[in-house]
């Protein structure tokens, strides 16, 4: 086939019509874009160099897949070739599939080693400005992983004080999240410096060396840190070590301030991070406890697995208002309706402890709201003749509590609670004599008590 | 220095891509993003940018120009000359006599040169200035003699010592704009003298050179002289490097420069393809006018008789089966002179694809003895390896199944192998091709950086892996009695699929099938599409063989076979009283 499409288009060049394709509305069709390929190229087939380049492309996923580095970096060897495509969006999109492939192989490859990786991320750095930043943040996190603290922050340094052409949104994240890190390395060292501090004395002649050094890095990285978390994102390590800063230096406010708009601001995304950071400021801040409730409730309704959860139901159930001992109930039923805490033990402590409570309070209503929802599939999820061996065989205590709920959920006749009865324990014979009179006293299924 | 003064340099910054320039104290270039400093001072660069300067001023900047950068005058077809050159160096070097260079080749393009009124006639297309030197002595590639008594134009002033007084008349005579100073300026240039006006030339009846023709010149060079080469062969070996053709240009002598439309002109991103280059070998042949090639008769390799014993060979079917070949090529008429001779000049000028007919006759006699229906070939296998398992000692019966096994294994894995080694084909050349003088330092820093990051990554790759390139041969499977590993079929009997009859031989399968029920009324080329699914699956892996082997599209091989079937087919119905030896054949 005859590659002279030029012809067909007269003046114009390859490049121009591609661009013009690609800069329309700032908008990207690959359809339209080959679509308007084969116009150019009068419908004739793909370009050998479009087809074996694409083969290559997938050669190398194909050997990444299956760790087979040497054969990675052989195709990767023919693969750079692209970098000089005549297809100007391919030859653009070039370096950034290169810079991830290529650090790939080098990171797993035997023969590699650090040299060789800096050689290569310096090299990519300088091939098109639009991957400097990306690939010098990846390249600082590379360092970071070997432990080289202070390449990885030269590194940063350099990124964040490089210049060229117009700063466009997309870059001014990048440079913030580039400055960010380097805060984070700042605070890594202050925190070792802080660690430094508490060991010594304050009559030692290096502990106000050693405090003005704290000092002066604070306000470096807190300028570095906190342009980031104003962006809407996920900031979990930066907002962390930046509240621990701050309050450090009694800025309870700011702190405060960051958390809370880190947790209750709508642009950022949801977190129950954000929650938990905010509660365990608020527990360290002795808060009311109506205020610690409330940023609880949120954390209940994102993660009712999560193991705050306990620690909220003992909030509530110290609560003087109804409505609040009665979601402390709530709170444990969802604790214990996932896989992940049937084994816990606190949880089953709390719930036995807790509904004998409420049973006695004559709140029956309260459990039956319950456990209507579960009474279908709790039996077998808990409650089973197997669960009662297996649970007897490992941990007695937990088989105990278990099957205390058992029985006040489903009555003395309930296989667990039965299983338990029969085992002869000697030390907590008494317990269980004294579990199967309350059961007998307050089981929901006891005739007695329903009405 | 302000930087108005710098805006007439328009290069991009080697270190930022960026065109903004200032001017330093010492009249240099820097770059205003990031402030490296070029070597380029002011005054070079403003002497042929200046367009008001006198012509004096002006000629000294091209001189300047001419003997470093912009290299020497050259025309398009002086480019074409030199890859001709080294294509017919490197078929040379495959054994192919000296004639074919030095007088098949060189006729054919000193021909076209005068056909396409480019040289040797009255009026050749470049009227003014330096003429181009084709078949001269002084391209460091050609040893073409200059033949004197051929050129029209005798007076022709060689290459060297037209420099000087030339010069003044590219501004006022040149017909088609192409002073080499206004082209920095334009955003479309090249490095040829005509490469612009050559890419946007399109006259009538005249066949323009392009890269794939300068294959269809070698083939036809190939065809006159009757070489052991078929066009198949020369496109593989153009594939594996052994014949210049990507980036052919790099080896252009170092005056030569080529950018902007060279590009594409000279710099190609696609191997040939069969039916492009047979398509372009016929036309070339029809526009040079060129008498009746010297007869293909039965001694020659391309006569189907002896490419189908090759092939025969090639994919390990036994030596047997040529008798059957021999006998449908004498059925069909297939082996006449008259139908294999290419004559240019006759109604209807058609050439045969040699290599592709004799495949599909192979095609044909493996369907007339089993049929390839997925169940025949299978039940004669059962025989012939019951056969096998009982008389050891004898002659072996041809297996179809455990031939089948054989192929399928070594032809996935050479498949595999070219598929690989196509993917790591590296296109670029050394010689970055670029599109303008703007464009030349990124292009270069580019090339650079390519091939820093292909250094640092050969030290990763296994230096065993990385054998030297293979080299050429027409056959590409070796089949020999002493591979224990994998049965040699050659020299097995094809007993069991034929029985006697009286004197002659018939086969045992009495049925046939045609690959193409229905041939296109109209004068399209295409005979029939092939879709794959509607065939057996053994006809398809015959097929994905062979047209593998030629490295063709399968349809290609398909429309062949039904060809070669309607050709047999038509004289046995047409002589229905004549005898045959073998070859019972009904529609199916």
């Amino acid at each position: 086939m005859s590659d002279f499409s030029e012809e067909l288009k007269g003046p114009v060049t390859d490049d121009e019509v591609e661009t013009s394709v690609l800069t329309g509305a700032g908008m990207h069709f690959p359809w339209l874009q080959t679509y308007i390929e084969t116009v150019a190229i009068g419908g004739k087939r793909k370009k050998d160099f479009a087809q074996t380049t694409s083969a290559c492309l997938s050669f190398i996923q194909e050997a990444l897949l299956k760790h087979q580095w040497q054969q990675a970096a052989e195709y990767m060897y023919s693969y750079f070739q692209t970098l000089e495509d005549s297809d100007s969006y391919k030859r653009q999109a070039a370096p950034e599939i290169i810079w991830k492939l290529g650090s790939e192989i080098l990171f797993y490859h035997p023969k590699s080693n650090m040299e060789t990786f800096n050689t290569f991320a310096d090299r990519m750095k300088n091939i098109g400005v639009m991957n400097y930043l990306k690939v010098s943040l990846q390249h600082a996190l590379y360092l970071l992983h070997h432990g080289m603290l202070k390449d990885a922050k030269r590194n940063l340094s350099e990124a964040e004080t490089w210049r060229h052409g117009e700063n466009t949104s997309s870059r001014r994240i990048l440079i913030n999240l580039i400055q960010a890190y380097k805060g984070l390395l700042q605070y890594y060292t202050w925190s070792k410096k802080k660690m430094e501090l508490s060991k010594l004395d304050k009559d030692d002649y290096a502990y106000n060396a050693v405090a003005q050094d704290v000092f002066n890095h604070s306000w470096k990285t807190s300028a570095n840190i906190s342009a980031l978390i104003k962006i809407p994102g996920v900031w979990d390590p930066f907002v962390k070590s930046y509240v621990e800063m701050l309050e450090f230096y009694g800025d309870r406010d700011g702190a405060q301030e960051v958390l809370t708009n880190y947790a209750y601001d709508e642009k950022f995304p949801s977190n129950p991070n954000a929650h938990v950071y905010l509660y365990n400021f608020l527990k360290r801040q002795k808060a009311p406890r109506s205020k610690m409730i409330s940023v609880l409730k949120i954390l209940y309704q994102m993660v009712p697995s999560h193991k705050l959860m306990l620690e909220f139901h003992t909030l509530l159930r110290k609560s003087e208002k109804e409505e609040h001992r009665k979601l402390g109930l709530e709170v444990l039923f969802g604790v214990l309706d996932f896989a992940g805490c049937t084994k816990n033990i606190t949880a089953w402590k709390y719930l036995a402890k807790y509904l004998k409570k409420t049973l006695m309070g004559n709140h029956l209503a309260w459990v039956q709201d319950e456990w209507n929802s579960r009474k279908n599939w709790w039996p077998s999820f808990h409650f089973s003749y197997f669960w009662a061996k297996s649970d007897w065989k490992e941990d007695t205590a937990l088989a105990c509590e278990k099957a205390f709920v058992a029985g006040l959920l489903l009555g003395k006749g309930c296989r667990y609670f039965r299983y338990i009865l029969k085992q002869d324990h000697q030390i907590l014979g008494k317990k269980i004599k004294r579990m199967k009179r309350s059961v007998k006293k307050y089981s929901i299924v006891n005739p007695r008590l329903s009405y | 220095m302000d930087l108005e003064e710098a805006e007439e340099f328009k290069e991009r910054c080697s270190q930022c891509a960026a065109v903004s320039w200032g001017l330093t104290d010492e009249g240099k270039y820097y770059c205003t993003s990031c402030h490296s400093v070029t070597e380029r001072s002011q005054e070079v660069i403003n002497t042929d940018l200046i367009p008001n300067t006198q012509i004096k001023a002006l000629n000294r900047g091209l001189k300047k120009k001419n003997n470093s950068e912009k290299g020497q005058d050259w025309y398009v077809c002086e480019g074409f000359q030199n890859i001709l050159c080294q294509q017919a160096e490197a078929l040379k070097n495959l054994g192919i006599g000296p004639e074919l260079k030095n007088d098949v080749l060189h006729n054919f393009w000193k021909r076209y040169l005068q056909k396409s009124k480019q040289a040797y006639c009255k009026n050749p297309v470049y009227t003014t200035g330096r003429k181009p030197t084709v078949l001269e002595d002084n391209l460091s590639h050609s040893d073409w003699a200059s033949e004197p008594e051929l050129l029209s134009d005798v007076s022709c002033p060689p290459f060297l010592e037209s420099g000087a007084e030339s010069q003044s008349d590219i501004h006022t005579r040149k017909p088609f704009p192409i002073s080499k100073a206004s082209q920095s300026e334009t955003s479309v240039c090249s490095g040829s003298l005509d490469g612009v006006e050559y890419s946007k030339r399109k006259e009538k009846g005249i066949v323009k050179m392009t890269m794939p023709q300068t294959l269809a010149f070698c083939y036809l060079s190939l065809l006159w002289q009757r070489e052991a080469i078929t066009l198949s062969d020369l496109l593989r070996f153009v594939e594996e490097d052994h014949i210049p053709y990507i980036n052919a240009f790099q080896h252009f002598p170092e005056q030569m420069k080529l950018y902007g439309r060279d590009r594409g002109i000279f710099g190609i991103e696609s191997w040939p393809d069969y039916e492009d280059i047979y398509k372009k070998t016929i036309e070339v042949g029809t526009f040079l006018d060129l008498p009746r090639f010297p007869d293909i008769t039965e001694d020659c390799y391309l006569h189907p008789n002896i490419l189908c014993m090759k092939y025969l060979m090639e994919v390990n079917l036994p030596d047997e089966m040529h008798n059957l070949t021999c006998h449908v090529v004498k059925m069909t008429g297939m082996g006449e002179v008259d139908f294999l001779t290419f004559d240019p000049i006759a109604k209807m000028a058609k050439t045969v694809k040699y290599d592709v007919q004799a495949v599909a006759i192979i095609v044909v006699v493996l369907k007339l003895l089993f049929l390839l229906d997925d169940n025949l070939e299978w039940s004669l296998s059962n025989l012939a390896e019951k056969h096998n398992e009982k008389n050891k000692k004898d002659k072996p019966w041809f297996d179809f199944r455990k031939w089948y096994q054989i192929m399928k294994k070594a032809f996935d894995e050479k498949k595999q192998k070219w598929e690989e080694a196509r993917a790591k084909y590296l296109w670029k050349s050394e010689k970055p091709l670029y599109y303008s003088f703007v464009d030349k330092p990124v292009a270069y820093k580019k090339r650079e950086m390519v091939v820093n990051l292909q250094k640092q990554f050969s030290t990763l790759v296994d230096s065993t892996a990385t054998a030297g390139k293979k080299s050429p041969s027409s056959f590409q499977f070796n089949w020999t009695e002493e591979d224990t590993d994998r049965t040699c079929f050659h020299g097995h009997s094809l007993q069991g699929v034929l029985k006697e009859k009286g004197q002659s031989l018939l086969t045992k399968n009495s049925l046939y099938w045609l690959s193409t029920q229905k041939f296109c009324r109209c004068y399209c080329t295409h005979v029939t599409t092939y879709e794959e699914s509607n065939y057996s699956l053994s006809y398809q892996f015959i097929l994905n063989l062979f047209s593998f082997l030629l490295r063709i599209k399968t349809s290609l091989l398909h429309e062949e076979v039904s060809l070669v079937e309607k050709k047999l087919f038509e004289k046995k119905y047409s002589i229905t009283k004549k005898k045959s030896r073998s070859k019972k054949a009904r529609r199916h």
